[in-house]
């Protein structure tokens, strides 16, 4: 179990007296990309909150690298990026101020590399207009920089995707893979058709209710 | 050894540098939105000059009411800008990203506290011997107003944001801090007021400014623990 990054055993949740899943249980190994689906409403954001270690609304064990989660918290956040439903970016702030809050935050994040990410992710101009001046699928690319500035080994992405044009979408899969070839893991939920070109598992959560290792 | 030691110093570091980077950050927030910053100010001087016109406009009883209006005016503007401190940053998920961050949360919430103190609570006390000259307050109360919020104010601060993280989570949170919050803005009141009239009448206020300090560090030790730990239990739902 010390080999798997993320080790998830006889997960239960409950919402509204709705089960969204029962005795889930799978792990993740490094270098593996691993799609949630479902449909909307079968649980993928709330999973992938408990994952991350926002909600503890549930019964069942998460370990990292072999040891139950709560106990080496900090170190678990040191080695996670999260991504969640909302940005994260603040709209009166440019995104290179935005960029450099999160690169305090983190001590994983590269406080240097925030122009070439800036670039990488196709702002280049627009680091010091305020992101309330710039486009919604903008605005999530100012968060998605925060891949390229992570070195963090696990990602758990949100919908990465959402309001991305195809181009970007494109870039960012190669990204992920590339993060994957260095042996980072992947968890994510997207309603996009993945164009990685490389293995990705997938957990389908309208099935998985009720499934163990 | 000296690894370890580098490794504490540059821990130390880190740390200081996220508590700077947070008040950058907030101070940048907050002057972008001016309304947030002037709302409080205004809110302050207009519940003063109601006073005048509602009850009295006679000097005499205007100077016996000066210490309780001003602290009273202050506590409620400042109790008005609790609600915007974690509104924005749980809307935009910010606060997710500061929840999953391996520092410790303590000191970006005391960052964010000090940094909203400073553009209210300071910019209250600054504003006070105005309010206070207004409400004819004598001249020998001016020290002991301006000490005494200079004391209160962040105590004010600290507890109401402990009311801030628990309701953050809801959508109408603004009556709910008032309920959580008032009553432990109470002592606060009354040593506050009371030392600007122990200071009116020419009476020591060692004693009132003494408590409030003790307050103050009490609030400043355990608070942010609180707020932290509210912060978790709101965003967990």
């Amino acid at each position: 179990m010390a080999d798997q990054l993320l080790t998830v055993q006889n997960l239960f949740c409950e919402r509204d007296d709705r089960i969204l899943f029962s005795r889930l249980g799978f792990a993740i190994a490094p270098g593996e990309i691993v799609q949630i689906e479902g449909q909307n409403g079968s649980g993928k954001t709330t999973l992938l909150r408990i994952l991350s270690g926002l909600s503890r609304n549930y019964e069942g064990d998460i370990f990292w690298r072999g040891e139950p989660v709560g106990e080496v918290r900090e170190e678990f956040c040191r080695n996670l990026l999260y991504f969640g439903h909302q940005a994260g970016v603040k709209a009166v702030l440019s995104p290179q101020e935005n960029l450099r809050w999160y690169a305090a935050l983190s001590p994983a994040i590269d406080a240097e590399a925030i122009d070439h990410a800036l670039e990488q992710v196709g702002l280049r101009g627009y680091e010091d207009v305020p992101c309330h001046s710039l486009s919604a699928g903008q605005n999530r690319r100012v968060s998605l920089a925060r891949l390229y500035l992570s070195r963090a080994p696990l990602w758990i992405l949100d919908e990465p995707f959402t309001a991305i044009d195809k181009k970007g979408v494109a870039a960012k899969e190669n990204l992920l893979l590339k993060h994957a070839q260095q042996g980072g893991s992947v968890i994510l939920t997207t309603h996009h058709e993945l164009g990685i070109r490389g293995p990705v598992r997938k957990i389908n959560l309208d099935q998985c209710a009720g499934t163990s290792v | 050894m000296t690894m370890q030691t580098n490794s504490v110093e540059s821990q130390r570091q880190s740390l200081s540098g996220l508590f700077w980077a947070t008040c950058r950050r907030e101070y940048l927030l907050s002057f972008r939105r001016k309304s947030d910053l002037v709302n409080p100010l205004i809110f302050f001087l207009m519940v003063a000059t109601l006073f005048p016109l509602g009850v009295s406009p006679e000097p005499g009883f205007l100077s016996q009411l000066a210490p309780g209006v001003v602290w009273v005016a202050a506590l409620l503007a400042t109790l008005l800008s609790m609600d915007a401190l974690f509104r924005s940053d749980y809307e935009d998920g910010s606060l997710e990203q500061l929840l999953l961050s391996p520092q410790p949360l303590f000191v970006v919430v005391l960052a964010k506290v000090l940094a909203h103190w400073s553009v209210t609570g300071l910019a209250l006390t600054l504003m006070a011997p105005l309010l206070g000259v207004m409400l004819f307050l004598p001249a020998d109360g001016m020290p002991g107003l301006m000490l005494s919020l200079l004391l209160g104010t962040p105590t004010l601060s600290l507890v109401g944001a402990i009311g801030a993280a628990l309701t953050v989570g809801l959508r109408k949170g603004g009556v709910l801090i008032s309920l959580l919050v008032l009553p432990l803005y109470i002592p606060v009141l009354i040593f506050g007021s009371s030392a600007v009239q122990a200071a009116v009448t020419g009476l020591p206020l060692g004693g009132y400014l003494a408590l409030l300090g003790a307050l103050l560090a009490l609030a400043l030790g355990l608070a942010p623990l609180a707020i932290s730990a509210a912060l978790r239990i709101s965003m967990s739902s």
